[in-house]
């Protein structure tokens, strides 16, 4: 950095140090474009990979050699490999994600529906969980190896230790059979209201919330204390304040890097992990969606599927590291 | 009136018994003709089937990739579907699977069953209003039997040759008799769409008791009842919702708390826990639906006869449906047909557990080593367990099996009917034809065991032709005994398909043509109050 001050004449020079946040942004927008790029060229090959192919698995027991012939060649299953690809990426580059083979309905349409589901879900766990974390890792710190800290760890270690098939079973059995206060299945639909979603989705929120909630608490736990013993914290506590306004003024500001990140893989997992609780919730999302669409080699929408995993992931990474250095003035202000 | 006698009026008032049962079964429990008369007329009276309502029924077997288009419903929640908004030419008898009219009023086939005439119902509409007319009969059929088909049908419709409006009339020219073709014309896929659906296959207009409302492919279908109805004994809920719901406890805790009214494919190792709600009723149907291990008569060591004689005298048929299936199925005898199949040979011998004669055969085969069975979690529900049971009743005949867990994902493609011996299941199929011709001619599509027997073969083709019941009846036993006695299917189970609902549920019909009441669970039953 300190070079590039020193040589200072040329534009790009400057404009990177103009707005070094900017620079970032865009450098890691177009590294982002070449790994969905690869991306799609990995899901493809190994969709090509496995063994069976569309017409085959989709007409099943059912199906004559006529019938598979006649799907194969509407199809162009029939044409090679790279000129499949390289169409499918053409449409793609024009904003066509293609139809369904399956259900022969627009890929684009039916994905939004399910990504609209699965975004409000995540959304909906997200807005319990970060703050809820997050103030409970500093009310562990507060009260650190005392009583409640201990509390805190304990139920949050069991809740992270059970599998979330588990919970959302034992949620099940108390909430929706034996007391039956709770809406399940969690089945949304188009049509439904806003209110009656919220109330429709309770239960599935409720598990990713204690699923996501002991990684991220125990972060902001860890991340906090660690800087809890540098000398600046010695000072505040020295010139008299509360332990719990030390905390929150001092310490946090100074952990947020590692939590900003747990807390985005945590939101990526929300979004692109959690096929195990939409299939015991029976809720529509993007998970259950994949894993059908895999099962019969659907691929237009296995790629449509993973690219947008795969976009979710590197912009929730991009997000938090962007994050990291909004909230850390060294990094803000180089040099 | 004891305790069985209050179980079978009950049955009756849900609907889920005839006259005949009933009897029977309240006589041989001590009751006299007229008690047991009276008694039936009584529960009958109560079930008056009660209109409206939302019925949920929360099934497996969809996904996204659905699609509404009847020649390409293949999964259990499309099957259900169709049968809601769709109607076929011809439907079978819940008990007896005997064809009985539908859209098609009556039917004659010439003397040679080659050329078959249909009188077409007049005065039933669609559900956009159009009347449905002979045209689209036709349009319909062909659809699923032309060069370009991609139908789920198209096997079973290879030996049309001409599909005509004749005068009014359907007529059907097949290229050899056929007796059977009405019972071909209730398979699901062959509901009558307006132009046959050549326009719009995926519209969801047909002429059943509900219209498709809305349907999001692996999620939900929605349907309103069809006001214009050409039947008034069916359709009694005003609104159905058929829910996806893979995951066998979500459908049991469904179920439980009473969100949906009826389920498939309830898990047999829990069905004993299920009964224990109170709110819930169990309705298993006996079906054709059975699980095999197959080994194909053409590959060593398979192709020595006595080495297949071996395999199926040493597998324990009792003991897999008691533990594989609950109790819920009935054992095999290495046929693939049972007593839901209209002229099932009655009186073949039972073959059963045998050590001694299973290590007389394998001696006498003069094979030694280990046979190599394959198997996989997808085969059959419970099908690792299963087969490692096979592989310890045959040690104990002196047979070595050795086991090789497949993955699930690639099975059908990789493994059965590719690999010598593995195992598998089979649906139930319309008739007995059918099923042999699908899977045990010489040519079949689908020979999973390679079985060629030019005995069989012809038997097969002349018992299609005949329309003297005697002599078809005698003709399947001597093809069941060829496949029993020289094939390469060891059949140890018919599976039943277990259904459970709530005690609202109401009319259910226990219909032995397929699972969920034959797919017309929805137009059949009511809720009550």
């Amino acid at each position: 950095m300190s070079n590039s001050a020193e040589a200072g004449g040329s534009p790009d020079r400057s404009l990177r140090e103009r707005f070094p946040l900017a620079a970032i942004i865009v450098e890691r927008c177009l590294l982002s474009l070449v790994l969905l790029f690869a991306v799609s060229v990995l899901i493809f090959a190994g969709v090509e990979a496995l063994p069976g192919d569309f017409a085959t698995t989709y007409l099943g027991q059912s199906a004559t050699p006529q019938a598979i012939a006649n799907m194969t060649a509407e199809l162009g299953l029939d044409r090679p490999v790279a000129t499949r690809y390289f169409d499918w990426l053409g449409g793609v580059l024009q904003g066509d994600l293609g139809t369904s083979w399956a259900s022969r309905n627009s890929v684009s349409e039916q994905v939004a529906n399910r990504l609209g589901n699965s975004l409000f879900l995540a959304g909906f766990a997200a807005i319990i969980a970060v703050p809820l974390a997050i103030g409970l890792g500093m009310l562990s710190v507060h009260f650190r190896d005392r009583m409640p800290d201990k509390i805190i760890n304990v139920i949050s270690l069991a809740a992270i230790s059970l599998p979330e098939f588990f919970i959302g079973y034992l949620l099940i059995l108390y909430f929706a059979v034996d007391f039956g206060i709770a809406t399940f299945p969690a089945t949304v639909y188009e049509g439904m209201g806003f209110l009656e979603r919220i109330q429709t989705i309770a239960l599935p929120t409720a598990t990713l919330v204690l699923v996501v909630l002991a990684h991220m608490m125990r972060m902001t736990r860890a991340a906090i204390l660690s800087v809890m013993s540098s000398a600046y914290m010695e000072t505040a506590e020295l010139k008299g304040l509360s332990s719990w306004r030390a905390i929150v003024k001092h310490a946090a500001p100074n952990a947020l890097a590692p939590i900003i990140n747990v807390v985005a893989l945590n939101l990526a997992y929300l979004v692109v992990g959690v096929v195990v609780v939409e299939v015991v919730f029976v809720y529509p999302g993007m998970g259950q969606y994949m894993v059908d669409a895999v099962t019969v080699r659907d691929m237009p929408v296995v790629q449509a599927c993973g690219l947008i995993f795969a976009a979710v992931y590197i912009l929730l990474n991009m997000v938090a590291d962007i994050l990291a250095i909004i909230a850390n003035p060294r990094l803000r202000h180089p040099r | 009136m004891n305790d069985f006698t209050k179980y079978l009026a009950g049955r009756v008032t849900a609907g889920g018994m005839n006259r005949r049962e009933f009897m029977g079964r309240a006589m041989a429990a001590g009751l006299t003709l007229t008690a047991a008369g009276q008694l039936f007329a009584t529960s009958a009276a109560a079930q008056e089937p009660r209109k409206g309502g939302t019925l949920k029924l929360g099934l497996e077997g969809g996904a996204a990739t659905d699609s509404i288009d009847p020649a390409k419903a293949t999964s259990q929640v499309m099957f259900a579907a169709v049968r809601t908004w769709g109607d076929t030419l011809v439907e079978t008898h819940p008990e007896t699977r005997a064809p009985i009219p539908s859209l098609a009023e009556s039917w004659a086939p010439s003397p040679d069953a080659k050329t078959w005439t249909f009188k077409i119902r007049k005065g039933v509409t669609f559900h956009d209003g159009k009347e449905m007319t002979v045209d689209d009969v036709v349009a319909t059929l062909k659809r699923h039997s032309d060069e370009k088909t991609e139908s789920g049908a198209a096997g079973m419709l290879k030996s049309i040759t001409a599909i005509e409006n004749k005068g009014g009339d359907l007529v059907v020219t097949l290229d050899a008799g056929n007796a059977d073709l009405p019972a071909i014309f209730t398979d699901y896929h062959l509901v009558i769409q307006p132009n046959g659906g050549v326009d719009k296959p995926t519209a969801g207009i047909g002429t059943g008791p509900y219209k498709v409302k809305s349907f999001e492919p692996g999620v939900r279908m929605t349907f309103e009842k069809n006001e214009n109805d050409w039947r008034s004994d069916r359709g009694y809920v005003q609104t159905v919702e058929m829910i996806t719901m893979n995951d066998a406890t979500a459908r049991v805790a469904a179920l439980a708390s009473g969100q949906v009214q009826f389920i498939n494919r309830v898990d047999p190792k829990t069905v004993s826990l299920l009964t224990r709600a109170p709110t819930v009723q169990l309705l298993t149907t006996s079906g054709g639906g059975h699980y095999v291990f197959i080994m194909h008569c053409d590959k060593a060591p398979f192709d020595n006869i006595d080495v297949r004689m071996a395999l199926k005298y040493a597998i324990n048929r009792e003991e897999m449906v008691e533990r594989i299936l609950g109790g819920y199925g009935k054992v095999g005898n290495d046929f693939p047909i049972n007593d839901t199949y209209a002229l099932f040979p009655e009186g073949i011998e039972q073959r059963a557990y045998d050590p001694d004669k299973a290590a007389f055969h394998y001696k006498k085969s003069g094979h030694s080593g280990p046979i190599l069975l394959r198997t996989s979690e997808v085969a059959f529900p419970g099908a690792v367990d299963a087969s490692v049971l096979f592989q310890q009743s045959a040690k104990k005949a002196g047979i070595e099996i050795e086991l090789k867990r497949e993955p699930g994902d690639g099975y059908w493609s990789n493994v059965w009917n590719v690999q010598p011996f593995s195992a598998s299941y089979w649906g139930s199929r319309a008739t007995q034809d059918q099923f042999y011709s699908g899977a045990y001619l010489s040519t079949a599509d689908w020979n999973d065991t390679r079985f060629k027997n030019e005995t069989f073969d012809k038997l097969l083709i002349s018992a299609r032709g005949e329309l003297d019941e005697a002599k078809r009846r005698e003709m399947y036993r001597e093809m069941a005994m060829l496949v029993r006695d020289e094939g390469g299917t060891i059949l140890p189970m018919f599976n039943d398909f277990v259904n459970a609902g709530t005690k609202k549920l109401m009319g259910y019909v226990s219909d032995i043509g397929n699972d969920m009441s034959n797919g017309y669970v929805a137009s059949r039953v009511w809720l009550s109050a």
